[in-house]
């Protein structure tokens, strides 16, 4: 396992009026080489709880294992961890702050110490997974496009060669097309890197194509599964103030009205085969 | 009826751009009618509405705001009084401790009287459903809550136009649904001129009427049961449709005969499930 966490709680402003848990007990694993997608509506824990994976917040109580062992053990193990464990924050977009592309890129791969030449390649590798032309690397960030700045904000992370990536809603604010270009770009990264994702979204059509799905509510683990389990329970998902992918929503909508779809449908694809099978169904039978 | 705002032949271009942002604009707005405007990132669409409240002046042609034209320095007070413009993250446009004087900041700023200034406060909160919160602390509030009230302080300087750019794309589900349903209501219940600007489908799906931009140019404009049929079109123009109209399409193709205009995943369930019934 790649990462386990046990039993995480955190809890701000303890002992005050104020006091709030933000995560509750939470269990979760990580297994390497997979895409798992976090899901759950603003304040259900899910920033506080990525904060701790890469060992910038310290739990109140549990435990955060990488391979095997506490990330908060000692100041070198949290330290090691922020190399090992990449966050991209929300609107990554608003923190570059270097004076060239290159150097933004290159700031991560520096701080590990590595020499020139091997920054030169990560910085290079980073931004073709991410798909932007090298003759922008000596422009200044702030000349760029909003979708080119957050695909910099993402390259810089990348060009640290994490072996965990956290994203946090990478794809806010994109038009279709580009957030369907980053998924495909990110998904290509993990396969060619053989790394892990943790994908934080309300994007649906994102969730619907990760390994398996975690659904916050109130610092806890309430669903999780593959999505097919995960969309099967609309009703739950929406009482949680989250979306359904379309396709599970009119399915779920379709069996209300008795139509039978199964369950696990949630892609346009297999919904209108499911649809076209009960056509045919229905011609064949006398009425 | 005559148009609210009319672009006439507008062009804009930012400087060093390659190509201009806005590249010969004619639209008319017509008053109480909810607009939505598409486009990729990069099509003009923010451009376009910035140019609703003379926040950007265009480079030729002219923009008339109820008559005026948005060029002339003395038309600026107006016009802002007229139209007003939400953005996309509720935090920059919140700028008191209490709700209530966040939303009352616009009207004080133009000295309008201090009874005058608490009905229209009540009225905008009431309005946008934060009443209950008007003494909150509005860093305490969730996005939703926090970007209406960014509309309730919009809506205190009794604007008859409201221009939204991307006003959910920082909301999670149930924001999305609160803004929109507000928006909607302000439209449909006060006579309000909505122009949203948006990715999402599902969102201009409610509107009226729905403008495609592409490269600086409206491209499509029409119903939006006229609009989301033409899928291939809107892919062109990296665009998405409606799922429930995409998957009408599917079964269409598949020799199905249900009605081509569908938006909704209620309409669709309705319509496949009566289909499919002996």
């Amino acid at each position: 396992m790649l990462m386990e966490v046990r039993g995480l709680t955190h809890v701000y402003s303890a002992g005050t009026p104020f006091e709030k848990i933000a995560v509750d007990g939470l269990d979760l694993d990580l297994e390497a080489g997979t895409v798992v997608g976090l899901i759950g509506h603003t304040g259900s824990g899910k920033s506080t709880l990525i904060q701790h994976l890469n060992a910038l917040l310290k739990p109140t109580s549990g435990a955060v294992l990488l391979h095997g062992e506490d990330i908060f053990a000692s100041k070198t193990s949290m330290y090691k961890t922020r190399f090992r464990v990449g966050l991209v924050f929300q609107y990554p977009e608003y923190q570059l702050f270097e004076e060239t592309v290159y150097r933004d890129i290159a700031f991560g791969p520096k701080n590990q110490k590595l020499p020139d030449e091997q920054i030169d390649i990560r910085v290079r590798g980073a931004m073709a997974f991410v798909g932007l032309p090298e003759d922008i690397l000596e422009k200044s960030p702030l000349d760029l496009s909003g979708g080119q700045k957050r695909r910099v904000a993402i390259a810089g992370v990348l060009a640290m060669d994490p072996e965990l990536l956290i994203l946090d809603e990478p794809t806010a604010g994109l038009d279709p097309a580009g957030r369907e270009e980053l998924l495909q770009n990110l998904f290509h990264w993990r396969e060619a890197m053989e790394a892990t994702i943790l994908l934080v979204t309300h994007d649906m059509s994102a969730a619907a194509r990760c390994d398996s799905l975690v659904v916050l509510d109130r610092g806890r683990a309430v669903m999780r599964g593959a999505p097919a389990e995960v969309f099967a329970h609309g009703e739950t998902l929406q009482s949680l103030g989250l979306d359904l992918p379309e396709a599970a929503h009119i399915a779920m909508l379709l069996r209300e009205r008795g139509v039978d779809i199964p369950s696990d449908v949630y892609t346009l694809d297999r919904l209108r085969e499911a649809i076209l099978a009960l056509r045919t169904r229905k011609e064949g039978a006398a009425c | 009826m005559k148009p609210f705002i009319s672009l006439e032949n507008i062009t804009f271009s930012y400087p060093d751009a390659a190509r201009p942002a806005l590249d010969g604009v004619t639209l008319d707005i017509y008053p109480g009618s909810f607009v939505a405007v598409l486009g990729a990132n990069g099509s003009g669409k923010s451009t376009l509405a910035k140019h609703l409240n003379a926040i950007l002046l265009p480079t030729s042609g002219r923009v008339l705001v109820d008559g005026m034209d948005t060029a002339s320095p003395e038309n600026l007070i107006p016009i802002r009084r007229r139209v007003g413009m939400v953005f996309q993250n509720p935090d920059n446009q919140i700028v008191a401790n209490v709700v209530e004087d966040d939303v009352a900041f616009a009207p004080e700023n133009l000295g309008v009287e201090p009874a005058e200034i608490r009905r229209r406060v009540d009225d905008a909160l009431n309005a946008v459903g934060m009443s209950a919160f008007a003494m909150h602390a509005p860093h305490l509030l969730s996005g939703g809550q926090k970007q209406r009230i960014a509309i309730a302080g919009v809506l205190a300087m009794r604007p008859q136009v409201l221009v939204l750019d991307e006003p959910t794309a920082m909301l999670d589900p149930r924001g999305r649904r609160e803004v929109m349903d507000t928006v909607e209501a302000l439209c449909r219940e006060q006579g309000i001129t909505v122009v949203l600007i948006t990715h999402h489908m599902e969102e201009a799906a409610r509107a009226d009427r729905v403008v495609v931009m592409a490269k600086g140019k409206p491209v499509m404009d029409g119903a939006p049961r006229t609009i989301f049929p033409r899928a291939g079109e809107l892919r062109a123009l990296q665009l998405d449709v409606p799922g429930a109209t995409e998957l009408v399409r599917g079964l269409n193709a598949a020799g199905m005969t249900l009605p081509a205009d569908i938006l909704t995943p209620a309409e669709c369930a309705a319509a496949i499930s009566e289909a499919l019934q002996c």
